[in-house]
C-alpha cells in the first residue's frame, strides 16, 4: 500500500469534516411489528412464496418424510450436505433408501469443485429467518460450507420455527451479530433470479433454480 | 465514451430520434415505478424509513475519517487486505498488481459501478487480462461492446429481439431464440464455466459496516456470491463514502435500497463478508482485498451543501422517475453515472467544464428528490452547480466556465431595467412598439426552434390596469 496516498486522502477527509454542520439527528430504530410465532410463520411463508420459494410447514418429527417425497418428486440423484451438522446426523441415520444419494461436503473446494458443480441439490441448516422481509438467515461454517446453498440447482433449507424473527433488524439485535460476525453471513429469500431482459422475471440464472424451505414447527 | 468530447446536446438529439430506445425506456421505467410504489405502499412508514436512512448516511459522512480508519482496522484484523487509491488509475493498478501476483489472466466480475468509474475492463485488457462480466445485464452489454445505461439495470435500453440477435451472433454455437428462459439458460451455461475456472473474482460493495469490518453486497442472480466465493482470491472495490458506522445501520438501508431500486422487499441474496476463509472452512476465497477509492469524493465532502451527494446509496430510483432520463436513456449523459444523481455527481468528479452540461437536463420538477430514499435535495444541488458554472468565485472544479461577456452584459442590462423605473417604463414601451420586429437570429433563433416566438403587448399590464381597472377581483 502506498502510505502517501492514504495520508493524503485522510488529510483531505479530516479537513473536509471540519467545514460546516452535517445537521445530524441521531438515527432512530426501524419499526418492527410485534408478532406471535404463528403470525411470523405465516408472514414469512407469504413473503417467500411471493418470490417463488416453496415453503412447507411441517411437524418436527416428520421433516425427513417430507424430504424423501421431495427427493422422489424432483428426481434428485445427488444431495450435498454438511457432515457433523445437526441435520447431517439425522440425514445419515434416517434417509433410508435415499441415503446413497447423500454427498458429504467434507473436503476443501479445490478437491470438491467438480462434485458440487455436478450435484442436483444441496441441503443446509439456517440460523433463522426474517419474516417481514421474507428471508432465511444462513451462517455457513466449517461444517456447512458456503457453496451448498449456491451451486446445486435445488437448495433445500431447514428452519426451526422458533428462530423466525419479525424482521432483519430484530435478528441482528437479538442474535448479537455485531459481536461475532462469521466469515460470511447470508440472507436468502428465493431462488436465483433476474429481470435483466425486458424486465421479464426468469429464475435460476446463476444460483439455484428452486428454493425449498422446511419450517419445523 | 469520455475520450470523445462530451456533446450533450448532440447526444440528446440522437437519443430522441431513436424511437425503439424511447419505447424500451418508457415501458421499463413505467414498470419500475409501479413496482416501487407497490413495495412502499404505506407513505407514513416510508417517510419514517427515509428519515432514518438520511440520518444514518449523514452521521456516517460526519465521521468519515474515523469510520474509514475503523473499517480498515477491523478488516485488517479480520484478515482482509486494505488498499487506498486516490485516482481511478491507481485503483486499476492495484487490481492489476493483485492479478499479476497470482498469475491470473481472467477476472470474473460481479456488478460494480465503481469498476465502471475506473474503466477497469479496458485497463486490464490493455495489460492482457480478460475481465468477464457475470451479471446478466452487464454480460449482455459487454457482448454488445457497450457501457451500462442504468445504474441498476445496465441493459435496460435493449429489448429481447436485440439480445436474442446478440447471443446468437456472439456466443459460439448458440441457436437464435427469443425465449427469455432459454436466453437465461445460455448465459447460465456460459458463465458457470467461467466461475468454475476463475482464479480471481471482483465485486463492488453496497455498504460496509465499520463496527465489524463487514462488506455487504445485495444481488438477485447469485453471480455476486459466485465471484466472491468460488475463486481463491476476491477483490472488492468501493467508493470511500460507502461506509456506515454500525452493523445495525445495514438492515434499514437495505430495505430502502432494494425497495427503491427494484421494488423488492429484499433481494434474493444479501451477502455479508467479514473475512477470508478461516482454518477448517472448506470454501470461500483464501485472500480478500478491499480497494477503497477516493476519486474526488474527499473534495465533495468539504462543501457543506454539495456533500449531500455522497449520501447516495446507488439505488437508481431517481433515474426511473426522471422525465428526462426516461426519454434519452443513460448513454446520452456520456459518463458512467447518468440521470439526476449523475448530474450532480459527475460534474463534481470530472469538473464543470467537462461535464457541467449535464446539469441543464432538468426541469427541476423535483421527482428525483421526492423519491430519493436518503432525501438528497437533488434539484437544489443542480441549481447550485448551474450557478457555479457562471461563478468565477465558485469552489467546484471548472466553476465559471460558462461566464462570458454577452451573458454578463445581458444580465447587467436586465438588472438595470428592473432597478431603474424610468428605464423599465421605456423598455416596456419599446418592447410593445418594436418587439415584433426582433429578428429570429442568434439565441432567439435557437430558442424559437421548438417554441413560439413571444408577442409583446402594445401596453404594459400596469397601463392596462390603470385604464380599465380590475374586472374580476
Amino acid at each position: 500500500m502506498n502510505d502517501n496516498t492514504r495520508t493524503r486522502i485522510f488529510a483531505r477527509l479530516e479537513s473536509a469534516v471540519q467545514h460546516g454542520s452535517f445537521n445530524i439527528s441521531e438515527p432512530g430504530k426501524p419499526e418492527i411489528p410485534d408478532l406471535d410465532k404463528k403470525q411470523k410463520i405465516d408472514l414469512l411463508k407469504k413473503n417467500m412464496e411471493a418470490v417463488r420459494t416453496q415453503v412447507h410447514v411441517v411437524e418436527k418429527e416428520k421433516w425427513i418424510d417430507i424430504l424423501k417425497n421431495i427427493i422422489k418428486d424432483k428426481n434428485i440423484n445427488s444431495l450435498v450436505y454438511g457432515p457433523g451438522t445437526e441435520i447431517g446426523t439425522v440425514l445419515e441415520q434416517s434417509l433410508g433408501e435415499y441415503r446413497e444419494k447423500l454427498i458429504k461436503y467434507d473436503r476443501d473446494i479445490e478437491d470438491f469443485k467438480s462434485i458440487i458443480f455436478e450435484s442436483d441439490a444441496g441441503i443446509t441448516t439456517t440460523l433463522g429467518a426474517a419474516a417481514d422481509t421474507g428471508a432465511l438467515i444462513l451462517w455457513p461454517d466449517e461444517k456447512e460450507p458456503r457453496l451448498i446453498s449456491l451451486v446445486p440447482s435445488i437448495h433445500i433449507a431447514v428452519l426451526k420455527a422458533e428462530n423466525i424473527y419479525a424482521g432483519f433488524s430484530q435478528a441482528v439485535e437479538k442474535q448479537r451479530w455485531a459481536e461475532k460476525m462469521p466469515t460470511n453471513a447470508l440472507l436468502i429469500s428465493g431462488p436465483s433470479k433476474t429481470a435483466d431482459i425486458e424486465l421479464t422475471l426468469a429464475f435460476g440464472v446463476h444460483g439455484p433454480k428452486e428454493l425449498i424451505v422446511l419450517v419445523l414447527d | 465514451m469520455e475520450n470523445k468530447k462530451f456533446n450533450f446536446k448532440e447526444n440528446t438529439a440522437q437519443a430522441l430520434l431513436d424511437s425503439r430506445l424511447r419505447k424500451n425506456l418508457k415501458f421499463a421505467m413505467g414498470a419500475m415505478i409501479q413496482k416501487r410504489r407497490a413495495v412502499f405502499s404505506n407513505a407514513q412508514e416510508l417517510e419514517k424509513l427515509r428519515v432514518l436512512g438520511n440520518s444514518i448516511r449523514r452521521r456516517a459522512l460526519s465521521k468519515l475519517p474515523e469510520l474509514l480508519e475503523k473499517l480498515e482496522n477491523k478488516c485488517t484484523e479480520n484478515g482482509i487486505i486494505v488498499h487506498w487509491a486516490e485516482t481511478t488509475n491507481q485503483a486499476c493498478e492495484i487490481v492489476l498488481e493483485i492479478m499479476q501476483k497470482h498469475k491470473a489472466d481472467k477476472l470474473v466480475k460481479g456488478k460494480s459501478m465503481v469498476s465502471e468509474e475506473m474503466h477497469l475492463n479496458k485497463f486490464l485488457e490493455q495489460h492482457g487480462i480478460e475481465a468477464i462480466e457475470t451479471d446478466l445485464g452487464e454480460f449482455i452489454i459487454q457482448l454488445a461492446g457497450e457501457t451500462p445505461s442504468h445504474i441498476i439495470v445496465p441493459a435496460i435500453h435493449k429489448n429481447k429481439d436485440e439480445i436474442s440477435k446478440l447471443f446468437h451472433e456472439k456466443i459460439p454455437g448458440t441457436p437464435y431464440t427469443e425465449e427469455v428462459e432459454e436466453l437465461n439458460a445460455i448465459a447460465r451455461k456460459t458463465l458457470r464455466k467461467m466461475f468454475y475456472e476463475g482464479h480471481v473474482g471482483l465485486s463492488g460493495v453496497n455498504m460496509a459496516a465499520a463496527e465489524t469490518g463487514t462488506l455487504c453486497l445485495v444481488e438477485n442472480e447469485g453471480n455476486g456470491r459466485m465471484c466472491t466465493t468460488v475463486p481463491p482470491v476476491h477483490i472488492a472495490v468501493m467508493g470511500l463514502e460507502k461506509v456506515v458506522e454500525k452493523l445495525e445501520d445495514i438492515p434499514p438501508l437495505i430495505r430502502l435500497l432494494t425497495g427503491s431500486a427494484t421494488g423488492q422487499l429484499i433481494t434474493t441474496y444479501v451477502n455479508m463478508i467479514t473475512s477470508p476463509r478461516k482454518a477448517g472452512e472448506k470454501d470461500g476465497p483464501k485472500e480478500i482485498h478491499l480497494v477503497i477509492l477516493d476519486n474526488g469524493r474527499s473534495k465533495i465532502l468539504a462543501d457543506p451543501q454539495l456533500r449531500q451527494t455522497l449520501q447516495c446509496i446507488r439505488c437508481g430510483t431517481c433515474l426511473n422517475h426522471c422525465p428526462v432520463y426516461t426519454r434519452i436513456g443513460g448513454h446520452a449523459y456520456g459518463f458512467v453515472y447518468p440521470g439526476p444523481i449523475g448530474k450532480i455527481l459527475t460534474p463534481q468528479m470530472e469538473g464543470l467544464e467537462k461535464a457541467g452540461a449535464m446539469t441543464t437536463a432538468s426541469s427541476l420538477c423535483n421527482a428525483c428528490e421526492e423519491v430519493c430514499p436518503v432525501k438528497i435535495p437533488i434539484p437544489e444541488l443542480i441549481r447550485r452547480l448551474r450557478n457555479e458554472s457562471y461563478d468565477l468565485n465558485g469552489t467546484v472544479q471548472g466553476h465559471g466556465y460558462k461566464k462570458h461577456f454577452m451573458e454578463t452584459a445581458a444580465w447587467k442590462a436586465w438588472e438595470l431595467v428592473n432597478r431603474i423605473p424610468a428605464l423599465n417604463a421605456a423598455s416596456t414601451k419599446m418592447a410593445g412598439l418594436f418587439g415584433h420586429m426582433l429578428p429570429k437570429a442568434g439565441p432567439l433563433k435557437e430558442w424559437t426552434h421548438t417554441r413560439t416566438k413571444p408577442v409583446f403587448a402594445q401596453k404594459s399590464l400596469h397601463e392596462t390596469v390603470k385604464e380599465q381597472g380590475v374586472a374580476h377581483e
